[in-house]
């Protein structure tokens, strides 16, 4: 069974992802499965009888987050897509989720995710990295951390550094 | 200047620490090629023609004397003993070691520097006015805020794969000596009439095949909301700009497309929801940052030295120095003082280590042990005392940082082009070198008078060649280089009287070795026209490019010119 970093651990993972082919009509696999919003929005009534457990749904670089909004209370599990990783759209989605629409369910980085984004994403909500299947996803689990304080605000830490602790003042002065 | 605590130590420190292990894997096989690139450009590494080349940090400009003499010993140590200072005050070295990196990093590190985000598409070093603190027009100091942003943008998370690199600058006096027009971000510190400081944000300017002057997107924003309504900024630009086509994606392109109104409607729309919130700047933060850049303690000094001004009498070559390299400073007695990298011969903003160890060492002795570094690759020493011009002249002069050709033709701007750079189309070094030997009377280069030329080997106009007011631009045709010339850009500073313009290209392409003789047939023609105290830029905004364009086509050059038979 793949395997995928959740909140901090390395475990099993039987989701699959749904990827319709162009102009193909989808067919929704049994199983847990995460779908593409376009088969959310036109099948949500029937996907949703499968029970919340078992489907998710994901948002392409060109989605709007904010179509999502009536179910995400509801939804455990939303993924984001990263076609390529240098393709940051998917943090500006996330944050969004997270910030502006309030979701708490999982959050998972899928496609293109290599051990070195996963601070970044972590900091803007992702709890959940399917990490490449040729990358060593135990090495990126130790690799989730390399820096230990940020200067801006951002999902996982909303507070800026100077809020947070007093910096430092230059010789001499000081409040 | 601004010094790092504890929290900026810790971040570059682990911020090497993971760039040491990102080689490591590199160079193991763990990390492809097309992983690593991102990466490492990040952290200011470039794969070139000959070695890599790591671009370093100088934030908003500032470099004290201690910083300036380990960008020596580095350019000892990993290079060839000198360094190549840019148009967006960073320094760049042409020959380290892939794997010397990590440590050029870590000795960076132990003097508060480092190359974060100096490249890749991301937000880069926050630019600002090289007279930052002294000069005389200033409305309020730039450094603070141009600080408060460079920590805001340095990893923030959401917006390190942007559609492509994005560059903010900050001015905070009368004159625009920091090409706001020209970046993805402009900020001009203003002050409302009932006293309240703030910004006039500038959005969507560039450079590029594309350029374009960014229109004010918000004509007044309280200066505490700069992080936050930049964000907004950089959301919809991550979210909205063009990721199909590489030439399409800075933000100049979104902001073009959807019209300035609209993209300043998607701007407030999004900030709505950030404003006011975490990361608004608080007096707090403004107030211990802004008291890093409380003036140093400055002598009282007369405002005449009447020593010195007997030497501009006896001196006439002090004289014509003071005259270009010395500028006002807002306190009696004082003067900032310029240092030429441009000195016929040498390429457009290089210096030797033993160059930096000099000017760090005059920097102490000749003021507070502060180095400036401007767009237009020089050096600058902010406060030098007026009796002391003499003396520093007499050094500078012998380290051959004293040429008196500061705003005028030969202080030409130039990238380190095809000689370097694996970007580029055409070589800029040579071409530059080629119009200063031609130009090396220095009589006749005052008479000419205020003249920017700025040379970009490539569209990625790293010598912003668009805002010179002769901009050469190096193109490749089938396989040969050629340089394509344009007239009446203008940067924004007082050079070109304050206008910020885009170059007009006067006709077809020359050869490397026609262009001193074209841009002989520019001034010649210039001279001709111009009026009492006209500047080249004013005759060529009077007139337009088309008597330059006659008289330049006029009549065959030399090597030929792009369609002629004539070979080189």
């Amino acid at each position: 069974m793949p395997e995928i970093i959740l909140r901090g651990a390395v475990v099993h993972d039987d989701w699959q992802v749904l990827r319709p082919s162009g102009g193909q009509q989808a067919v929704v696999p049994a199983g847990r499965v995460i779908v593409p919003l376009p088969v959310w929005q036109a099948d949500h009534e029937a996907l949703s009888l499968r029970g919340g457990v078992g489907v998710g749904v994901w948002l392409a670089g060109t989605d709007e987050p904010g179509a999502l909004a009536p179910w995400l209370g509801a939804l455990k599990l939303v993924a984001v897509d990263f076609p390529k990783f240098t393709d940051g759209r998917g943090y500006s989605i996330a944050h969004l989720l997270r910030s502006r629409h309030a979701y708490r369910g999982e959050l998972r980085a899928i496609g293109d995710v290599l051990p070195d984004q996963l601070f970044y994403m972590s900091r803007v909500g992702f709890d959940a990295f399917a990490v490449r299947a040729d990358k060593d996803i135990r090495q990126a689990l130790r690799s989730l951390q390399p820096f230990s304080d940020s200067y801006q605000g951002s999902w996982s830490n909303p507070v800026p550094a100077y809020r947070r602790h007093e910096r430092g003042w230059p010789r001499g002065a000081g409040a | 200047m601004y010094r790092y605590d504890q929290l900026d130590r810790t971040m570059v420190a682990e911020r090497v620490a993971q760039y040491r292990d990102q080689v490591r894997r590199f160079l193991a096989g763990e990390l492809g090629e097309d992983e690593f690139r991102p990466l490492r450009l990040q952290n200011g590494l470039y794969i070139q023609r000959h070695a890599p080349m790591l671009r370093i940090a100088i934030p908003y400009g500032l470099l004290s004397a201690r910083q300036l003499r380990m960008l020596a010993s580095i350019a000892r140590r990993y290079d060839r003993g000198y360094g190549h200072f840019t148009t967006r005050q960073n320094i760049q070295y042409n020959w380290p070691r892939l794997e010397d990196t990590p440590d050029i990093l870590a000795d960076l590190a132990s003097v508060e520097m480092h190359a974060i985000q100096t490249s890749g598409n991301c937000v880069r070093n926050i630019t600002s006015d090289e007279f930052a603190g002294v000069a005389p027009d200033e409305i309020l100091d730039p450094r603070p805020f141009a600080e408060i942003l460079r920590q805001w943008s340095t990893f923030h998370p959401e917006f390190a794969f942007l559609p492509r690199k994005f560059k903010i600058a900050i001015n905070g006096a009368a004159e625009d000596r920091a090409a706001v027009a020209f970046h993805d971000i402009g900020l001009h510190l203003v002050r409302a009439p009932d006293g309240a400081i703030g910004f006039r944000v500038i959005a969507g300017g560039g450079m590029g095949r594309t350029p374009m002057l960014g229109p004010a997107i918000r004509e007044f924003l309280p200066w505490r909301h700069m992080n936050t309504y930049v964000e907004a900024i950089l959301r919809v630009y991550n979210r909205h700009g063009r990721r199909d086509n590489l030439f399409k994606a800075r933000i100049k392109i979104l902001v073009k497309a959807l019209g300035a109104q609209e993209f300043a409607r998607q701007v407030e729309q999004e900030w709505a929801h950030t404003k006011d919130g975490q990361d608004t700047i608080s007096d707090h933060e403004l107030a211990r940052v802004a008291a890093y850049f409380e003036p140093p303690a400055y002598e009282n000094l007369p405002a005449v030295d009447a020593g010195i001004e007997a030497q501009l009498r006896q001196s006439a070559a002090f004289a014509r120095w003071v005259g270009r390299a010395v500028r006002p400073h807002r306190v009696a007695g004082y003067r900032a003082v310029v240092l030429s990298l441009k000195k016929t011969g040498v390429p457009p903003g290089d210096a030797t280590a033993q160059q930096m160890e000099l000017v760090a060492g005059w920097s102490e002795r000749f003021g507070f042990g502060e180095i400036r570094v401007s767009h237009e690759q020089n050096l600058i020493l902010p406060d030098v005392r007026l009796a002391d011009l003499r003396a520093l002249w007499e050094e500078a002069r012998a380290a051959g940082l004293a040429t008196p050709n500061l705003g005028l033709l030969t202080d030409i701007i130039s990238c380190p082009g095809g000689d370097f750079c694996s970007l580029a189309n055409a070589k800029s070094i040579p071409v530059a070198l080629g119009i200063q030997h031609r130009f090396d009377d220095l009589d006749y280069l005052h008479d000419i008078g205020e003249l920017n030329i700025n040379i970009s080997g490539c569209m990625n106009s790293c010598g912003h060649h668009h805002a010179g007011h002769i901009g050469i631009l190096g193109v490749d045709k089938d396989g040969e280089e050629w340089y394509q010339v344009s007239l009446g850009g203008a940067d924004g500073s007082d050079a070109g009287r304050g206008r910020s313009a885009i170059g007009k290209v006067i006709g077809p392409s020359f050869k490397a070795g026609d262009m001193p003789d074209v841009v002989s047939r520019l001034i010649d023609i210039y001279v001709g026209l111009r009026r009492e105290d006209e500047r080249f830029i004013d005759t060529v905004a009077r007139l337009g490019i088309a008597p330059f364009k006659a008289g330049v086509y006029g009549s065959p050059l030399r090597a030929g010119r792009e369609g002629a038979t004539v070979d080189a």
